[in-house]
């Protein structure tokens, strides 16, 4: 059994409330390995981010992890000092935000904003750190990288600061790219520009990636392997191909039937009853079940498990099978 | 080179052009400034030298009076200094103090306000309390608490000999808090920001976070209410001054010149008060105005096209 790059084990994170404590993510486990990319797809609010965050363990104030392991390259992140995390992130896990209007400092020049960067983890001149970024903003596809190296961010298009994001993201050669909705914020056709180029760049130096979306179209282009998030759990799990063409979980059938291709012109496109239940007031047994058509019996009383499904390679967390 | 063609391009400077009040107040300021730290070299007497005072120079009004002596422009003072010198070098003095205060003012409510605003919890409870407290307080009386404390704690002699430094010193620690909560409100709507959280998913330590990349995003505050502290500081030692807590007579600033003659107002030496008094508002009055430019063209919101 060859070991995986990433692997996530039961992770569960929790926030402390004034009421309470809210478990945001229960029992979440995945793979990555070398070079491969894994969707995670759900609604608002389903925990993806916080999944994504936890991972490098960069949640924010009341939450934290409170149980499961991360396993990177041998050590466990939820466990390590945070120097040690301090030297992963960036450098070994990076990570793309949505917005790229804020993830650069707008007094800064993005010359100093990579150099910096490439400085907190290397030690090399600040002459050579330079050129790395210069070589990079080329890899972007930025043109006359030598000159746009001097100017700030509102210098910059919407796209074309989302490829120095991507750019900054690449500086140290990480391992893995956890890609946070890269593509939300910018208007359609940029989005598939930047979306391949993500693909491209990741392909060329076999890093991983984790592409955290709501939209499942863009995942399914992308993406080896998918993880459909609900209500903090995945409920379905495997190759991008078998989940696309075969779902499982009614929620991960539901979403792909609400793909604006899967109706004929002119239609009502599909949409899924109901909406997500608040974290704080979780139905009881499966929490699906109040959108579910299939839901009856043990559904009301019992949380399915995640389990292997059928003859595929894949895993699903439903009783009505 | 670069900087000054990318200066002679900016907002700030066309903006600068294209307000006559901020053109005059800075003008103003600037001559000033000139004047007063060149004192040493063109004033024409120096009060600090005792052996060229004469007392029997003293209280001769200025030049355009009958009594007037062409030695003394703005006539002397009830010690026979010369009033035109004296309030150049008070001015040096003022000057000094007022930025030297406002320099520790923002070293100590920056720092406190980058904590209190990043760590939040306890730091910022504890500081933002001791804030409250000290603003409950009028500035002047804590500066006169402060400084009755160094005059008891180190005796009058010694307090007149470092009068300046300990003049920074209290006026500094009794503004602190007009820095601190301006920076840690900026602070709390910085910290939220992506650039942030992408600088920690970069792998920097929360103090490099802290000073280098919110830092430089709460300072356009900073340089607006410095200028006002600066008038106000250069008030608060006029007014200690004035309180007897401030400059010694020997090394007067603007606001001792005005206690001193403050005496002899009613006895027909108007000169000795009314010049420095009038110096005083004219400086002060020029930094606000400048002040007040510069935070319009800092808040973009205030930009009237």
């Amino acid at each position: 059994m060859m070991e995986h790059l990433l692997e996530v084990n039961n992770l569960e994170v929790k926030f402390k409330l004034r009421t309470g404590e809210l478990t945001a993510i229960d029992n979440v486990g995945f793979t990555l390995d070398k070079g491969e990319r894994l969707g995670i797809v759900g609604e608002s609010g389903a925990g993806k981010s916080v999944t994504g965050f936890s991972i490098i363990n960069l949640i924010s104030k009341p939450g934290y992890i409170s149980g499961g392991e991360i396993m990177f390259e041998g050590k466990d992140l939820t466990r390590v000092s945070e120097d040690v995390l301090r030297h992963i992130r960036g450098n070994r896990i990076s990570m793309i935000f949505q917005d790229p209007m804020m993830t650069l400092n707008p007094v800064f020049t993005i010359g100093e904003q990579m150099a910096e960067t490439i400085l907190a983890h290397k030690n090399i001149s600040r002459k050579d750190a330079l050129e790395i970024s210069v070589e990079k903003l080329r890899q972007v596809h930025i043109p006359s990288p030598e000159t746009r190296l001097n100017q700030y961010p509102h210098e910059f298009s919407g796209g074309m600061r989302q490829r120095i994001v991507i750019a900054i993201s690449l500086l140290l050669d990480p391992a893995i790219i956890i890609a946070d909705e890269p593509t939300t914020a910018l208007d359609v056709t940029i989005q598939a520009e930047i979306m391949e180029l993500l693909l491209e760049l990741c392909e060329k130096n076999d890093t991983g990636m984790i592409l955290i979306t709501h939209d499942l179209g863009v995942v399914s282009q992308v993406t080896e392997k998918i993880a459909v998030m609900y209500a903090g759990r995945i409920v379905e799990i495997g190759s991008t191909e078998n989940i696309v063409a075969n779902p499982l979980h009614p929620y991960t059938k539901g979403l792909i039937k609400a793909l604006p291709g899967s109706r004929g012109t002119g239609e009502k496109l599909y949409q899924i009853p109901g909406s997500m239940p608040n974290l704080t007031e979780m139905p009881k047994g499966c929490a699906f079940h109040p959108r579910c058509e299939l839901a009856e019996g043990e559904c009301f009383s019992k949380v399915p498990e995640l389990i292997q499904r059928g003859n595929f390679r894949r895993l699903a967390a439903c009783h009505k099978f | 080179m670069d900087k000054w063609k990318k200066f002679k391009e900016s907002y700030f400077l066309y903006s600068f052009l294209r307000d006559p009040v901020a053109i005059v107040s800075f003008i103003i300021f600037l001559f000033l400034v000139i004047v007063s730290f060149s004192a040493p070299l063109i004033a024409p007497h120096d009060p600090y030298d005792t052996s060229t005072i004469s007392i029997m120079d003293s209280e001769i009004p200025p030049v355009w009076y009958g009594e007037g002596d062409d030695n003394f422009i703005l006539g002397t003072d009830s010690q026979g200094r010369d009033m035109l010198s004296t309030m150049m070098y008070g001015m040096r003095v003022s000057i000094i103090i007022g930025i030297g205060a406002v320099a520790l003012q923002a070293f100590l409510g920056v720092v406190i306000g980058l904590l209190s605003g990043y760590i939040g919890g306890r730091v910022d409870a504890f500081f933002m309390r001791l804030a409250d407290i000290q603003l409950s307080f009028s500035t002047l009386m804590v500066a006169i608490f402060i400084s009755a404390i160094f005059q008891t704690a180190f005796g009058v002699g010694k307090y007149s000999e470092y009068a300046v430094p300990i003049l920074v010193l209290i006026i500094g620690i009794a503004e602190w808090p007009q820095y601190a909560r301006t920076v840690r409100a900026s602070v709390l709507g910085e910290k939220e920001k992506e650039y942030v959280e992408a600088a920690k998913v970069i792998g920097f330590g929360s103090r490099w976070i802290m000073f280098r990349h919110i830092l430089p995003n709460t300072l356009s505050p900073v340089f607006v209410i410095s200028t006002i502290q600066v008038a106000n500081a250069v008030m608060s030692e006029a007014a200690l001054s004035f309180l007897g807590l401030g400059m010694p007579v020997t090394k007067p600033s603007l606001g001792s010149l005005i206690n001193l003659g403050f005496e002899y107002i009613f006895s027909g030496s108007w000169w000795i008060t009314i010049f420095p008094g009038i110096l005083l508002i004219i400086l002060v009055l020029v930094v606000n105005l400048l002040g007040d430019w510069l935070r319009d063209v800092l808040n973009p919101k205030l930009y009237k096209g």
